[in-house]
């Protein structure tokens, strides 16, 4: 049963939420609801997380309490109380003088976007802090300098100057949240902050939220769809799905003894990262029933790899990109997108590449099928030398080697429905007649979950996790030996990750084809993988069995990658990583730098890491 | 072997109330887009109305005004109140001397008066009209096919057919386009030409509809060259590639029918520019050449009788600029329904 | 750094060059145009004929030709009229020039001024009344032909109302330099402004509204209200700022393309002998020395501003300084 706790302070909630609907404007002038009977509340100086997927209506709640709506296309009913101010009944004028950047500061999840590109850093801080005191020139600046300083931006005092388009991801980030903090808000609402960022960086700032908390005494309400850093950051949860919410409560609470059916199925959906220990094989995820709430164990993998030979022998692979710039677009560095890469892949096994964003895994995976044309080194794939085929030949190799992309929308044509998607590949392929490929369409998007009917439909039409399966029917459509999955569940929601990642495990299982999983992902790439590669800065500094690569990681990085892995565990609410901070490198090196030569390492059999010079 | 389907995973179109008939290809979209729009359907609807128009001018020659359009009435003569009027009276202006058309009768013949060489404004209007939208027509498909032509082929091959076509193109673009037409037209005209079976006469329309249509493939040929450039590099042609797809292939059946958005938002803002060119050239003499007629040869009638008869000046500036903001609400409707960036319930 | 402004320079006199070829093929190659003909006058005897051709070196080789004309254009300076004989191009051409600069230079300043309120006042009543008037306005600007406007300014302030106290001070067509006469120079030029700046204010008005609109969709909007600034704050310094940039660039080329002559339907129209009229009127008759010189002017304004455009671009958007 829906249990709202009845919470026992001597002190008001700063944010109290009672009976909160959100409807926007749609076609036709109809009004559609997307929140429903929303109840929270949020004490001071405590954290609450708002976790759901995506249509659950966790963004548009923290968009409400700010007034951020447009007031045009959106009703608002119920009741929303924020440090004592009725927020549902202030105009805009109100608003701005109270709630925005006064009493509540907001940051958000796309760092890259968020701040003007135009005006420096220093200048949008000072913007912040004036914007509802005046303040003295010299002294705004001192502050600017002092909260810069305070996210542990180095040199703040030279950094003041630079424009967003100096500062990675992460730092900008910081520098969203210097912002935010200018009015030393009671309450900080993070929307999704760390979704975009990579796993180190996130960890960094999920540190740094945590001290400012303690440091400042405001209360957060964090709204994010991952459940280690719910179980990281909030004292308290509330779940939501569609518009409602299903269950709330203290966190550990809610870890422990999820009463919700919905509430088991995303814990269930979680992949734990360290619960893999013990299991000799890649494992699917349990499934979950939605109206009982009952958990089915995984059915465990029939096949095993062919250790005999391998199907994919990749060695000493090369790609670089050259990098244009200033006044006349002159080529003035080189990308050492990836750097020496030697690996090798079974028949029916899974090898996953895994690291964070400019690593190389994804150009990689692109390298091997030739999208690029930058590359050297040597891809033996089924006994051909993959880069020394004529453009007819490599055509017709393509079959063997099918790539799932991270973007199924942007991967498929918008003008032609999906029934043509997949039957255009069989048929240049001359692989039967188009009845032949409409038959063997229909058997394969019926395999992956969804309708024959759909055939007709366009892209468009489908959510994020059809989109992908679509995309999976479309690779199995040449009957490939290797599948080359290229962040292919990155973008999906909880559940519908799980679901897709199961869809892979199967197909591996009934047709024995190899994978290549590549993703940031670890705690997901614990589960579906044989043997990992620790990919960083271009090169593999790591690879060997799974259980070697978890439980016992060699190379600094690997452990730093696996240390900064958020885990669905209440009990690390206090835990601090004390990482050093660091930028996260490209590599873009000077026109004239030679790599240095690498050695690697046999620690244990088949588990060799990168000498650290 | 199903994983079931994403019972959480409610694509966003149903969960949003639409209905399933939402289910629709990206043309007929397109279609009903412009049927939804009370702006694109009157603009549509009057601009046929215009076209209309000038084909009866034929009809309205014979039987309304009862004049020869093309040929001189200086000594024609109308009843007026029953009264025979000589069309061209004794100029009352300045020194009294020469001779002054009629002004507008506002009744059936001379309705819009006379221009100076005594012939029906308002007949010649409707043919001018004729003229003038041909023009514009005609020279948008020449612009828009040479620029596709050229466009495609720069953005698709890359490298140096890239690189040539470019810099031609940026050559091109650097002289102005007025003077270029200018200089163009003052070559081309007055003479005819033939091309083994083809046969151009001296002061056929085909002269100022040809430089109209080329000046301007510069204009449109840059950004189809970005725009099929930026689809090559997309998402998709990437998979079509992944998937073995043969490049011929991907070329029809992924990037053109991609560009043909771009393209077809182009044509009705290409045609009211056009048919502005058109009357600007014409003006200077430099377009369409007598005794054929059009909006702007009416215009550059009117010149000398601006201040005695403003209506040979005003008629035809009203009609280009009614027809040029329907071309334009159109148009801009027309780029809300297939621009990929408007907002669109997803 | 400098052997890149080498290169852009090169390529700058390049594109000139270009253009002057272009334009010489044009006139002295296309088949069936004989400039000598022309010159001539319909109607002349062939003898004539030969006798201009003779007479104005038309019998020497195309590229003969063109160098000589490109020597005497550049170099010695003495390039001479074809059509009035003894007339110095060059010195021509910098008469006619500050017309057409103070016709331009001063509808500029109206045009922006007026573009960019238009555009800031429709997008910031989006939907309402003065939106709607604005932009009404601003599309029957950019559906009039230039010099239709220009003709239809001076039926009202030269004849029909010319006799009324708002109009009594407009005074004949025609252009007079500012050394002679500020106050007629002024008056004389204010109704040619207002034509041509008419025109662009519908232009860069609607480009602005659009700019500013699409600009409110950006997530740095999103955070500047979040951070409590006022909604006119968030307009002129965060939307606005961002949304002028191409704003910039067009004005940019637009100005250089007028400068250039393009301007040559106003200046006919209120009869300014600024270089559009005098290129127009080479063009005419065929003076193809004068029409070499004229367009080369024009192209060169055109190259000019590309390159300034391009330099602008690095100023006012940092994200351009990257690398």
């Amino acid at each position: 049963m829906k249990d709202l706790q009845a919470v026992e302070t001597t002190t008001a909630p700063i944010l109290s939420i009672r009976d909160l609907s959100v409807s926007f404007l749609g076609a036709r002038n109809s009004w559609n609801r997307v929140i429903e009977g929303l109840s929270f509340d949020v004490n001071p100086g405590e954290t609450v997380a708002l976790v759901g997927e995506s249509g659950s209506g966790k963004s548009v709640t923290s968009l409400s309490v700010m007034g951020l709506l447009d007031p045009t296309t959106s009703r608002l009913e119920g009741s929303i109380r924020l440090a004592g101010h009725d927020v549902l009944n202030l105009d805009e004028a109100g608003m701005i003088r109270h709630i925005r950047g006064q009493a509540a500061a907001m940051i958000f999840q796309e760092p890259m976007t968020s701040l003007h590109p135009i005006y420096r850093v220093g200048d949008q801080i000072i913007e912040a802090l004036t914007s509802h005191r005046a303040m003295p020139k010299a002294e705004a600046r001192a502050q600017a300098i002092a909260l810069l300083e305070r996210v542990r931006i180095p040199n703040a005092a030279r950094r003041m100057e630079d424009y967003p388009h100096a500062f990675s991801g992460g730092m900008r980030q910081r520098v969203m949240i210097a912002m935010a903090l200018a009015s030393r808000p009671k309450l900080l609402i993070a929307d999704e902050p760390t979704t975009a960022l990579d796993v180190t960086v996130q960890g960094e700032i999920l540190d740094l939220l945590k001290d400012l908390q303690a440091e400042y005494g405001m209360a957060m309400l964090f709204i994010t769809h991952d459940m280690g850093v719910v179980a990281e950051m909030a004292d308290r949860t509330v779940v939501m799905l569609r518009g409602r919410w299903v269950e709330q409560g203290p966190t550990a609470e809610i870890f422990a003894r999820p009463s919700q059916p919905y509430t088991k199925a995303l814990l269930a959906s979680v992949p734990v990262l360290g619960s893999m220990k013990g299991e000799a094989a890649p494992l699917r995820f349990p499934l979950v029933d939605m109206q009982t709430g009952e958990a089915r164990p995984p059915a465990p993998l029939q096949s095993s790899p062919d250790l005999s030979a391998p199907i994919l022998d990749v060695r000493h692979l090369v790609t670089r990109f050259d990098v244009h710039g200033g006044l006349f677009n002159r080529r003035v560095a080189r990308v050492h997108a990836v750097e020496n890469v030697s690996f090798s892949i079974f028949p029916g096994e899974t090898l996953s590449l895994v690291g964070e964003s400019g690593c190389g895994k994804s150009t990689t995976g692109r390298s091997i099928i030739r999208l690029n044309n930058r590359s050297t080194g040597s891809v033996i794939m089924s006994g051909d030398e993959v880069f020394a085929l004529r453009p007819e030949a490599m055509r017709q190799k393509r079959r063997e080697i099918q790539m799932i992309p991270q973007d199924p929308l942007a991967s498929m044509n918008p003008r032609m429905t999906v029934g043509d998607a997949l039957v255009e590949p069989f048929l240049e392929h001359r692989m039967g007649r188009e009845a032949e490929a409409r038959d063997k369409a229909t058997r394969l998007i019926e395999q992956v979950g969804l309708e024959r009917a759909m055939l007709d439909r366009y892209p468009h039409e489908f959510s994020g996790g059809q989109r992908q399966r679509v995309c999976i029917a479309r690779a199995l459509m040449l009957d490939p030996k290797l599948i080359i999955a290229d962040e292919s569940v990155s973008a999906l929601d909880v559940s519908v990750k799980a679901q897709v990642v199961n869809l892979l495990m199967d197909i591996q299982d009934r047709f024995g084809i190899a994978f290549l999983f590549i993703s940031h992902d670890i705690a997901v790439v614990e589960r579906v993988s044989h043997r990992i590669a620790v990919m960083y800065m271009g090169e593999i500094v790591e690879i060997g069995p799974r259980a070697e690569i978890m439980e016992r990681p060699r190379h600094a990085y690997t452990r730093q990658l696996i240390g900064a892995v958020t885990v669905p565990d209440p009990a690390r609410r206090h835990l601090r990583r004390n990482q050093q901070i660091n930028e996260l490198k490209t590599p873009i090196r000077p026109l004239d730098f030679t790599p240095p030569v690498r050695r690697y390492e046999q620690v244990a059999p088949g588990h060799l890491v990168m000498v650290e010079n | 072997m199903t994983t079931g389907s994403d019972k959480t995973d409610l694509s966003p179109a149903l969960a949003a109330g639409v209905s399933v008939s939402a289910r629709r290809g990206p043309w007929k979209r397109v279609f009903q887009g412009l049927v939804a729009s009370p702006t694109a359907m009157i603009s549509a609807g009057l601009l046929l109305l215009i076209v209309v128009a000038t084909l009866l001018a034929p009809v309205y020659a014979k039987h309304v005004s009862g004049t020869d359009p093309f040929r001189s009435g200086l000594s024609a003569r109308i009843k007026i109140d029953g009264k025979p009027t000589p069309v061209m009276q004794q100029s009352t202006e300045g020194l009294g001397l020469g001779v002054t058309p009629i002004g507008p009768t506002w009744g059936a013949q001379y309705i819009l008066g006379a221009d100076g060489q005594g012939r029906d404004v308002a007949a010649r209007m409707l043919y001018g009209g004729q003229n003038s939208l041909l023009i514009a027509s005609a020279a948008t498909l020449i612009c828009l096919f040479f620029a596709a032509v050229i466009g495609i082929t720069a953005g698709y091959a890359g490298g140096p057919v890239d690189s040539v076509l470019s810099n031609l193109i940026d050559m091109i673009w650097a002289f102005p386009v007025y003077l270029l037409a200018i200089s163009l037209s003052i070559v081309m005209i007055g003479k005819s030409y033939s091309f083994g079976p083809f046969e151009i006469s001296s002061g056929s329309l085909i002269v100022p509809i040809l430089i109209i249509g080329l000046v301007y493939v510069p204009y449109v040929a840059r950004p189809i060259r970005g725009r099929v450039m930026a689809i090559n590099n997309s998402e998709f042609v990437m998979a079509a590639r992944g998937l073995g797809i043969r490049r011929w292939k991907i070329l029809f059946r992924h990037i053109l029918p991609n560009v043909s958005t771009t393209l077809i938002v182009f044509a009705p803002m290409l045609m009211a520019l056009n048919i502005v060119t058109e009357s600007s050239l014409s003006f200077l003499s430099v377009g369409v050449q007598p005794p054929n007629a059009s909006w702007g040869t009416i215009l550059q009638d009117g010149q000398t009788l601006l201040y005695s008869r403003p209506w040979v000046s005003l008629a035809p500036g009203l009609a280009i600029m009614v027809t040029v903001l329907l071309l334009n609400l159109f148009g801009d409707v027309l780029r809300d329904v297939l621009d990929p960036k408007s907002a669109r319930g997803r | 750094m400098l052997a890149a402004i080498f290169k852009r320079l090169l390529r700058m006199v390049v594109v000139m060059f270009g253009i002057s070829v272009i334009t010489f093929l044009i006139f002295f190659a296309t088949p069936s145009s004989d400039p000598a003909a022309r010159i001539a006058g319909r109607n002349a005897a062939q003898e004539t004929i030969e006798a201009v051709r003779k007479d104005f070196g038309l019998d020497r080789p195309l590229y003969v030709q063109y160098g000589l004309m490109m020597q005497r254009l550049f170099i010695s300076q003495d390039l001479t009229s074809f059509a009035n004989r003894g007339q110095k191009i060059v010195p021509t051409v910098m008469a006619a020039a500050p017309a057409t600069l103070s016709l331009v230079a001063g509808a500029a300043v109206l045009w922006m001024l007026g573009g960019v309120v238009a555009g800031i006042t429709a997008a910031a009543f989006r939907g309402r009344w003065p939106d709607k008037i604005l932009m009404g306005i601003s599309m029957m600007a950019v559906a009039m032909p230039v010099f239709w406007v220009g003709e239809m300014v001076n039926l009202v302030t030269q004849n029909r109302l010319h006799d009324t106290w708002a109009f009594s001070w407009v005074p004949a067509l025609g252009y007079t330099p500012f050394s002679e006469d500020p106050g007629l120079w002024f008056r004389s030029m204010v109704f040619p402004w207002l034509t041509l700046a008419f025109l662009y204010i519908g232009l860069y008005g609607r480009m602005l509204r659009t700019g500013i609109i699409e600009t409110y969709q950006e997530d740095y909007i999103r955070t500047a209200r979040a951070k409590g600034l006022t909604g006119r704050k968030v307009l002129l310094k965060h939307a606005t700022r961002s949304a002028i940039i191409p704003i910039v660039i067009m004005f940019g080329m637009d100005f250089g393309v007028l400068v250039g002559g393009a301007a040559v339907l106003t200046e006919v129209v209120f009869g300014i002998n600024g270089v559009g009229r005098l290129t127009y009127q080479a063009l005419k008759v065929l003076d193809l020395p004068m029409i070499l010189a004229t367009v080369l002017y024009a192209s060169f304004f055109v190259v000019v501003a590309n390159a300034v455009v391009d330099l602008l671009c690095l100023l006012i958007d940092p994200r351009m300084r990257r690398a």
